[in-house]
């Protein structure tokens, strides 16, 4: 009688909490959407995401692991059977969660979001929201789970054993092509945060340095001690953020103020550099360095813009919405304003990661919930600030710094006139005083997100911490944060796409098979060449693109990471049909069928499209007749530029389209294999690895509850969890890990 | 739990949390692990374990790294 009124109690309970929980995400939702004209708070941004997130994970997440995977807390994970003390590794929940979010978050999230910041605050925030609970975390923890009942492997041998081989190829060279596109859109948005910036491009480039020292300092003289390396990076990091101010005061300003040009063959060289050399040397200190300026800055801003709630300056919804006349990036809302999220909302990279590493660390399949889904919604959140950022800034100077010189002119005085024509009040004064408010020179077209986020950031934290006197300092510290990210991208990127080629080389025939070895020097330093050209080859592109490198290969980028995410989520799909999860295919097949229709509509007007601000096709037709006529059209000064503009035009739709091609092969590859699994249920063959009883006791969610508590207590375990004790002594080799002493 | 307590408390949480996130107890772990599997068997000094492990783990970049 008393247990029964206990639990109506906590019903109750659950009840009012959760109605409040809606409440305050349906306000906060209300008014972002019905504010018209008055000043807007990011108070009611933090109310509809973190209250849209609780209801999404507390609801849907739950929903899908009970239901949709039936997820088995009994069943062991491939870290306890096959624990190996490196690869596969029991890891508590909560440390796990750290590793695959760092693991996963990269600048994706923050750059796509202020791009899209150009139709308004509010289509971009909807649909990093409502993409995330729905597609992006779904994508995220689908796969988690599936790869942690196939032993941990890869999305790729996934594919080949469950799909076939046409679509396993296909699949590789999409991947392989993204990566390409991934790495010059990436390498573009540094050389754009950098150039004619001494500031900027002297405490980047310290960062080198820097690794090297701390990769020595690993290797020879303290190996292993990450943490107190990793301090001493740090605090040499922000040494370098402030004498960055000397060296652009002094006479070493010219050294450092290099042309896009220039810092595209210095990006080229390091790119190779960091594929050829050694891990240890250069990509290990990176990764740990950039590891903890994300969770850092990322932490701070969170903080940050809590304490402060700035006002957003953005209209909810601008013109550029329905026109599809957006100088950040052509087209319409739908499907653009969708691909240029990208990675906030869904991103098929983290599929690869959720394939890779996490599966084989962690303790319990229904943990998939709060590491897959719940890592991603920590992502999402990431998009929703950088989208916040954007928007707490002027209109008017957002779209000066977003906006290709070609539109905008190379002056403050044009910039500020065909900004004002658009709607968007600002006097060149203004221009002029922000740019001298960070100590640059210029902000006028810095595009590529990361400068506009910079000066988000900057406003938001000197407004805690500094007041204006530190404005400057705060630019660079968010520049250096964002270049760090990316050129660690960069090293790793150019070693995956590397890596993909030698392996795709080697099996191309017997005698090729030395490719393989990663001893081989000569096969290296080819295929690392082939990659960092292919890579630097797009980015010289966008760095010469009269109309603007940027709002020409950011659209491709998001296409193709969109693609990769249709690409999981249909492998999703095929996996629920195949298991006999016929029911609840659509969890997966919804936001793929709407992922695919975004990705290929978008894709399908790249090419085709009649305008020549959106089609690549049209754009090379009108500037071709331009060149027969012998006349010059906007954007292009001179008649060479007319003909670099229809080069490379043909190219982004060659690229567009082949893209678009490949993923259609898996998907028909997959639609064959999904659909023999609906009419011969009895020719499935599933790859899964058999069950084996689970002998490890770990809590389900990040927060353990009471009689979860009690079942560790009475084994005799810390909070980590672990195999219990009595069983530890007649079978010692059976013992996982130390954790549960430390873990109090 | 005193007033006291509770912020050493969480000092000892965040330390623990770090050296789990880094890897810095991969050493310990794997001396524990070596001494139990083969007691008296040969042990890799950390220099060399952690030469070992950082081989190990890049070995196949495509195994981790998110870029986006």
């Amino acid at each position: 009688m008393q247990l029964l009124g206990q639990a109506r109690q906590a019903r109750t309970r659950s009840i009012v909490i959760w109605t409040t929980v809606s409440v305050v995400a349906a306000t906060g939702w209300a008014m972002l959407a019905l504010s018209r004209g008055e000043d807007v708070s990011a108070a009611w941004m933090v109310a509809a995401a973190l209250g849209s997130y609780a209801i999404g994970y507390r609801f849907y997440s739950r929903f899908i692991l009970r239901r949709v995977l039936r997820a088995d807390h009994s069943r062991a994970t491939p870290a306890e059977r096959l624990e190996d003390g490196l690869d596969y590794q029991p890891t508590d929940r909560r440390v796990l969660l750290g590793h695959h979010f760092a693991g996963i978050s990269g600048a994706g999230p923050l750059v796509g979001p202020v791009l899209a910041a150009q139709m308004g605050y509010l289509p971009g925030t909807i649909w990093i929201i409502v993409g995330v609970i729905f597609a992006g975390a779904v994508q995220d923890m689908v796969v988690l789970f599936f790869s942690t009942r196939r032993d941990g492997k890869s999305l790729g041998q996934i594919a080949r054993e469950e799909i076939g081989p046409v679509g396993g190829v296909a699949g590789v060279l999409a991947i392989f092509s993204i990566m390409i596109i991934l790495l010059a859109v990436l390498a573009l948005v540094v050389v754009n945060a950098l150039a004619e910036s001494p500031w900027g491009t002297f405490s980047v480039g310290m960062t080198i340095p820097i690794a090297l020292f701390m990769g020595i300092y690993l290797r020879y003289l303290r190996p292993g001690r990450v943490s107190e390396v990793t301090a001493i990076g740090v605090a040499l990091l922000l040494f370098v953020i402030i004498a960055g101010r000397w060296v652009a005061n002094s006479g070493l300003a010219e050294t450092f103020t290099l042309a896009p040009r220039t810092l595209v063959i210095w990006l080229v060289i390091y790119g190779f550099a960091a594929s050829v050399l050694p891990v240890w040397l250069l990509l290990v200190p990176r990764d740990y360095l950039s590891t903890f300026m994300k969770i850092g800055t990322i932490g701070l801003l969170a903080l940050a813009l809590v304490f402060t709630l700035p006002t957003l300056q953005m209209e909810a919804v601008t013109d550029f919405a329905s026109n599809g006349e957006g100088p950040v990036f052509a087209g319409s809302l739908f499907p653009f304003v969708f691909i240029t999220i990208a990675c906030g909302a869904l991103s098929g990279f983290h599929a690869l990661i959720s394939s890779g590493t996490t599966p084989k660390m962690i303790q319990k399949e229904t943990q998939v919930r709060s590491i897959g889904y719940g890592a991603m919604l920590m992502e999402s959140s990431v998009a929703v600030m950088a989208i916040t950022a954007a928007c707490v800034l002027d209109p008017g100077v957002y779209f000066a710094m977003n906006a290709p010189p070609a539109v905008i002119g190379d002056t403050v005085q044009a910039a500020s006139e065909v900004i004002t024509s658009w709607g968007f009040v600002v006097t060149p004064e203004q221009l002029a005083a922000a740019a001298e408010s960070v100590e640059e020179g210029s902000l006028l077209s810095r595009t590529g997100g990361a400068p506009t986020l910079a000066l988000g950031l900057a406003a938001i934290f000197s407004d805690i911490l500094g007041g204006e006197t530190m404005m400057s300092f705060w630019y660079h510290f968010a520049i250096m944060f964002e270049a760090l990210f990316i050129l660690t991208a960069i090293d790793a990127g150019t070693r995956v796409g590397r890596f993909i080629l030698q392996d795709a080389l080697a099996s191309t025939h017997p005698r090729m098979a030395r490719f393989r070895s990663t001893g081989w020097l000569p096969g290296i330093l080819l295929t690392s060449a082939v990659v960092v050209g292919l890579w630097g080859w797009l980015l010289w592109v966008g760095v010469n693109d009269p109309l603007g490198g940027i709002n020409t290969l950011y659209p491709i980028f998001g296409i193709s990471n969109q693609l990769l995410g249709a690409l999981a989520l249909g492998l999703c799909t095929v996996l629920l049909i195949k298991s006999g999860r016929l029911r609840y295919a659509w969890v997966t097949a919804v936001p793929m069928a709407w992922v695919a229709v975004v990705t290929l509509t978008a894709s399908w007007q790249k090419v085709f499209s009649g305008d020549p601000a959106v089609g690549f096709l049209a754009r090379r037709d009108q500037y071709q007749a331009g060149i027969d006529a012998g006349e010059l059209l906007p954007g292009a000064a001179d008649m060479g530029e007319m003909r670099t503009i229809v080069n490379n035009a043909l190219l982004d739709a060659v690229l567009a389209g082949v893209l678009a091609l490949l993923v259609l092969v898996v998907f028909a590859d997959a639609f064959r294999v999904a659909w023999k699994a609906v009419r011969a249920p009895e020719t499935v063959r599933l790859h899964e690895a058999p069950y084996v009883e689970s002998r490890l006791i770990a809590p389900a969610e990040l927060i353990a509850t009471k009689a979860e508590k009690a079942e560790l207590a009475k084994a005799g375990l810390g909070p980590g969890g672990g195999v219990p004790a009595q069983r530890r002594a007649t079978e010692p080799a059976a013992e996982p890990t130390d954790e549960r002493e430390a873990g109090r | 739990m005193s007033a006291r307590t509770a912020p050493r408390r969480a000092l000892a949480w965040l330390r623990w949390y770090v050296t789990e996130l880094t890897g810095e107890n991969a050493y310990q772990r794997y001396r524990e692990r070596a001494e139990r599997t083969d007691p008296g068997g040969p042990v890799l000094d950390r220099r060399a374990f952690e030469r070992w492990r950082t081989d190990q783990k890049y070995a196949d970049p495509t195994k981790h790294h998110g870029c986006c």
